[in-house]
């Protein structure tokens, strides 16, 4: 069974792809799309966990 | 100013386009011949549902009743021939006490929605909005 955070490291990796190919057409515009995008899911999503550590309070 | 097309294509090739981008994901730009899209879409989109399914994820049915149930419904549905291959295999049952349930539906519900982009994009390509040749695709 895969990890919690492999899972979300997959997804976001697969949703950028896909936002990134949809939105940008240029190569570079992609690739430096699609890393925001993905720095953006993943960021969020540590950033998340730590602000919901201390809860249920 | 939008560039000139050199024909408006008929409502109906519209139709079809969109009926072949929900069935099949990335189908309708290999049709277009935005190879590069219509590949990166045809293995993702399908991956990403395969996963959903491996990891015991639910196909919700349709509950009017309960709307969230209906949406995730729809949502799903929205993959196309992969939703329906799921359903016909009798796939899809949900484990809500595996350990990624959760991470399993968003994969599902997310693999739909995300296809659901994707007819947008080749339907406006077809209609012109958007450039058929882009830098990014080979000629």
């Amino acid at each position: 069974m895969p990890s919690h955070f492999f899972l979300m490291i997959v997804f976001a990796l697969l949703v950028s792809l896909v936002f990134a190919v949809l939105v940008k057409d240029d190569p570079r515009a992609r690739l430096r799309f699609g890393a925001i995008v993905f720095a953006a899911f993943v960021g969020g999503a540590l950033a998340l966990g730590w602000l919901m550590y201390p809860l249920p309070l | 100013m939008r560039e000139p097309t050199a024909a408006r294509p008929r409502a109906r090739d519209i139709a079809l386009l969109c009926v072949v981008a929900w069935a099949v994901p990335g189908a309708a730009h290999l049709w277009l011949r935005q190879s590069f899209k219509g590949i990166v879409f045809l293995v993702v989109l399908p991956l990403m549902f395969v996963i959903g399914i491996a990891l015991q994820g639910r196909l919700f049915p349709f509950e009017p009743a309960s709307p969230l149930v209906a949406l995730a419904f729809l949502a799903e549905l929205s993959i196309g021939v992969p939703f329906l291959i799921a359903e016909a295999l009798k796939l899809g049952a949900g484990q809500v006490t595996a350990a990624a349930f959760e991470y399993a539906n968003a994969f599902l519900i997310v693999s739909g929605l995300l296809n659901l982009l994707v007819m947008l994009d080749a339907y406006d390509v077809a209609l012109g909005r958007k450039p058929r040749n882009p830098p990014g695709e080979p000629r």
